[in-house]
């Protein structure tokens, strides 16, 4: 049994490990670089807007104008020194997309469109539309985050309606006598989609021991070793300069705790919580209660844990809007980034930078936690195959997350070898897909409603909008007109921040380090009681109301959340009304 | 090209002199949709009646009263199904009368092989009638007496998970039939009419609480068709919201009988089915009634567009049709969907014929039947092609598209983002 504390993660401090010790990971190798262009790099005029003077049509020239979107790109590694290579620009392409390009003129009205309001009197006109025609009714139970896209048509709603259908299938072990939906585990999380993504909603710590843990995990990996040989994302993010901590599956565990098996198999472990009360004084004799966890990992199933193994609590996240996130143009996400911090407002943001299995190239990652997956299609046949153990054409190991080490679980038995091929087949990932893509975002309540109008405009002067953006537009689309050409609001710049030690997971993902985490949209936030019957934020779900969740906010967020904290009660009020309606 | 003829659609029906008026085909549509629910309520009814009588003095023959009624029960009420989409009072009550899947050990016995209770859902074999007190989320139920409002509020959709149902048609279907265990095999439930008997006669156990149970469900159960039936009434709030805007009203016709259709008839509950071969595929799966759970939801979309609707007393309901209206638009147009419809109803009839010959719909579903996979798929492909045909039903009326509109906003200024 291993036991691990919250992480400080303090740079350059030696690891401190062992049963019912903190565990302190090394902060050095986490160090995003530091440094601003040389002045021979060459950009590419058409992928950078800088935000200083975003109606600017073109590129000029010459180190004085580069701004912080530059300094950005350039620390992210889309351009490298030399001559502008394929490579360099991989990241920044829509590969995932069918992209009818968008004209100057429509680009200069959507920089109008999008700019963050300043004019809190009254809604921004479509404001009650956060996901544009995509946008469905609010139902009042339940099934808010259930419905499909407002604009889809009967056939795709067929579509939606079979992949919601194998969402919720429950898998079965092999073999069993319904070839279809046998291959789960053999080790696995959770037998459905929908077992963890509860109402396609958000999942939810274990309220004790005896409680289901079936909606969290835990992910888990080790530093990579020196010898190592460098995997193809290592070896672009290095050509790019981009000095990201290496990290590895675990050798026996892999690259997540699995806590439930199939009959005959060892679960790998338990996930266990404790929390310890932390209060906080607020302004005019207000105050709250943070619930600071630990996570330890209790039976571990295939011997010891390792002692350098990292460990990153998450709760399933809402699964509504993934088609419109996933349709915002890349360079309207990288044109926030600011990792430098040049424009010195204490907020950096870094893009995540993936491997792309399905489009075998790097691409920005936009889902999960900390953005490790570019595309809808990814995110959902990493889960299928990490989560409950089945197999798809892009992950195509029966024995799912098992290893090597993991004899047993790799003999099987498995579901796979029948007709389908994969334990999930082409058809089923491409429908599941489809429905997670289409799962709608809920109309705003009380847009015009004083109190809340005079909540948002505290999230917008409190600084919640420099990593909460509150807008963008959908490239324009063939072939999936659900997502095309939709002004959304889903409240989020989609980029990695420091969040400080507090919410440190100490455990490096691509490019985030251990303190970083994508900012998560907002939309629908506010009805999250109703779907899922508790108010739980964050990756972890350690927070207990969207009140705790700011508190949490640390690093990069921290002057916001001072802010919160210092406010006059009636503002701080405000805010959490206007993120109820969200 | 579109806009063009949408255009000339809405010209040719508002100058058209002698149009079937939207309001009178809204009234139809609301008067059917009120008769509906009433007979399902008045079928109900007799179901409680019957299962009165089956707790008073269980019996062989009383039990296969109460299914035979069930069965009955589920010819109207299907045919309602198609006011579901496009109505959103009707969608968010729905879940409560008609949800499945279910993972019946939430309410009773089930097989040992049934499995799964354990890490999926822990309320799967969680078995209300067997147990008194239990734990949920974290919380001490005392269920010592079974209620509509323990069903409702407490048990239905437990921990968020769907499979929960507690409530409704098919928590009725599984307390009368049981486990429906021969897979894609001939067979349907066969709990024994013991389940109900008194003292030492009883067999499963707790024949008392099952027996409380299934009256608590069926008085849900026709406390949520009153409700219902209300809505649709003179003054009732669905009628109202139908009725208060013409067009809006005509949309959400059609948005019934194309959602219906296409996604959660061809689509959720034919076609899923047939890509797993999986017998709990099955809409109505312990009672093996799913041909008539299909026929039925297909002949209430023919309802919805004739303007016409059978009750079960065999008098007609009928109107100003959504017929007349498109047909005055666009004969072809008509034409076109009235014989897709026909079709459909062929095509279920089919599957309806084959199942009541022996030939359950699980069955169908076997894998390598190709017979009973063409049936169904038959089945699909007329759904499809009716919605086809729906879609030109709405571009015929000028109705606001039901599909993508808004989705090329950002040109149209004035209408952005909606």
């Amino acid at each position: 049994m291993i036991t691990r504390t919250r992480f400080s993660n303090k740079p350059g401090k030696t690891p401190d490990r062992g049963p019912g010790r903190a565990a302190i990971l090394p902060g050095a190798i986490l160090r995003r670089p530091r440094f601003c262009p040389p002045e021979d790099i060459k950009i590419m005029p058409h992928l950078i807007r800088p935000k200083t003077n975003p109606a600017s049509p073109r590129f000029r020239p010459g180190f004085a104008f580069l701004s912080r979107s530059v300094c950005i790109v350039l620390a992210a590694g889309m351009f490298s020194a030399a001559p502008i290579s394929g490579a360099g620009a991989e990241a920044l392409e829509d590969v995932h997309l069918d992209v009818v390009p968008r004209s100057e003129s429509e680009a200069e009205r959507i920089r109008k469109v999008t700019a963050p309001t300043t004019e809190f009197d009254a809604p921004e006109p479509f404001e009650t539309n956060p996901a544009g025609a995509a946008t469905v009714r609010a139902r009042k139970d339940a099934d808010a985050f259930s419905l499909p896209s407002g604009n889809i048509s009967f056939g795709h709603e067929m579509d939606f309606k079979v992949g919601n259908g194998l969402f919720k299938k429950v898998w079965v072990s092999s073999p069993a006598s319904t070839k279809a939906s046998d291959g789960l585990g053999p080790v696995y999380n959770a037998r459905s989609c929908q077992r963890c993504h509860l109402k396609d909603g958000r999942g939810h710590p274990p309220e004790d021991d005896d409680d289901s843990r079936v909606s969290m995990f835990l992910r888990l990996s080790v530093p990579a070793h020196a010898d190592n040989a460098m995997t193809e994302i290592e070896t672009y993010l290095a050509a790019q300069g981009i000095d990201t901590p290496r990290s590895r599956p675990d050798p026996v565990y892999g690259g997540q705790l699995q806590d439930l098996a199939v009959t005959g198999h060892a679960a790998e472990g338990q996930m266990r919580i404790t929390y310890e009360e932390v209060q906080i004084a607020l302004s005019d004799g207000e105050s709250a209660t943070l619930h600071a966890p630990s996570y330890r990992i209790a039976d571990p199933g295939y011997g010891p844990l390792s002692d350098d193994l990292m460990i990153s609590p998450r709760v399933a996240p809402q699964m509504i809007g993934l088609g419109l996130i996933e349709a915002i143009p890349s360079a309207d996400i990288l044109a926030k980034a600011d990792p430098d911090d040049l424009d010195g407002d204490g907020i950096s943001g870094r893009a995540q930078i993936v491997w792309s299995r399905a489009h075998e190239r790097p691409m920005m990652g936009r889902f999960g936690w900390k953005a490790g997956n570019p595309t809808v299609e990814e995110q959902s046949a990493s889960a299928f195959a990490g989560d409950i153990g089945i197999s798809n054409p892009l992950f195509p190991g029966a024995a799912g997350d098992c290893t090597p080490a993991q004899e047993v679980c790799i003999a099987g038995p498995h579901g796979d070898g029948d007709e389908r091929v994969f334990e999930i087949d082409r058809e089923g990932l491409d429908l599941v897909t489809f429905y997670s893509q289409n799962l709608a975002v809920p109309a705003r309540r009380d847009v015009d409603d004083p109190e809340v109008l005079r909540g948002k405009q505290v999230f917008y002067e409190s600084g919640c909008i420099a990593c909460h953006s509150p807008k963008y537009v959908t490239h324009r689309l063939e072939g999936q007109d659900e997502q095309s050409f939709q002004l959304i609001w889903p409240y989020s710049d989609f980029l990695l921040h420091d969040m400080g030690p507090g919410l440190a997971d100490g455990r490096p993902e691509g490019v985030a380090d251990g303190q970083e985490w994508r900012t998560p949209p907002l939309w629908g936030i506010g009805l999250t009681e109703q779907v899922n019957g508790h108010t739980r934020f964050l990756h972890d779900g350690r927070a207990r109301s969207l009140l705790e969740a700011i508190l949490w906010h640390g690093g990069e967020a921290q002057a916001a959340r001072d802010r919160v904290v210092a406010m006059p009660a009636g503002a701080r009020a405000a805010l959490i009304r206007f993120l109820e309606s969200l | 090209m579109k806009t063009s003829l949408t255009a000339m659609a809405l010209v040719l029906g508002f100058g058209a002199p002698a149009m079937a008026g939207k309001a009178e085909v809204l009234e139809t549509y609301a008067d059917i949709a009120h008769a509906g629910y009433e007979d399902s309520l008045l079928k109900a009814r007799e179901l409680q009646a019957a299962i009165e009588t089956l707790l008073a003095d269980p019996s062989p023959e009383a039990l296969n009263k109460a299914r035979a009624i069930w069965i009955e029960a589920r010819v109207p009420y299907q045919q309602t199904e198609v006011y579901r989409f496009g109505n959103p009072i009707v969608d968010d009550w729905e879940g409560k009368v008609n949800a499945w899947p279910l993972d019946e050990g939430l309410i009773d016995y089930v097989d040992t092989a049934y499995g799964g209770a354990t890490d999926e859902n822990q309320l799967a074999a969680l078995n209300v009638v067997a147990n008194p007190t239990f734990t949920l989320s974290g919380e001490d139920i005392d269920a010592s007496e079974i209620t509509p409002e323990l069903l409702a509020d407490r048990l239905h959709e437990a921990d968020a998970v769907e499979a929960n149902v507690a409530t409704g048609y098919h928590a009725i279907e599984f307390l009368l039939w049981g486990q429906d265990l021969n897979g894609t095999g001939p067979g349907a439930g066969e709990r024994p009419w013991t389940d109900y008997a008194s003292g030492d006669a009883c067999t499963g156990g707790n024949c008392d609480r099952r027996g409380a149970y299934l009256t608590a469900a069926t008085d849900l159960l026709i406390s949520d068709l009153e409700w219902m039936t209300a809505q649709w009434a003179e003054g009732g709030a669905a009628r109202a919201a139908v009725t208060a805007d013409e067009d809006a009203g005509i949309v959400a016709m059609l948005t019934g009988m194309g959602s219906l259709s296409y996604g959660e008839q061809a689509g959720e509950r034919m076609k899923l089915g047939v890509m797993l071969n999986d017998p709990e595929e099955e809409h109505d799966c312990f009672s093996d009634n799913t041909h008539n759970s299909h026929f039925y939801d297909g002949l209430g979309v023919r309802n919805v567009y004739m303007g016409e609707y059978v009750r079960i007393d065999g008098s007609v309901v009928s109107g100003e049709s959504l017929s007349s209206l498109v047909a005055q638009s666009d004969e072809s147009v008509d034409a076109t969907l009235r014989t897709d419809l026909n079709a459909t109803m062929i095509e279920l009839g089919q599957i309806k014929a084959a199942a009541e010959a022996g030939l359950s719909y699980d069955q169908m579903l076997a894998r390598g039947n190709e017979d009973g996979e063409a049936l169904i798929m038959d089945a699909v492909d007329a759904l499809v092609k009716q919605t086809r045909s729906i879609e030109r039903a709405v571009a015929a009326l000028g109705v606001a598209q039901i599909g993508f509109e808004g989705s090329d906003s950002l040109d149209n200024p004035d209408a952005v983002f909606q």
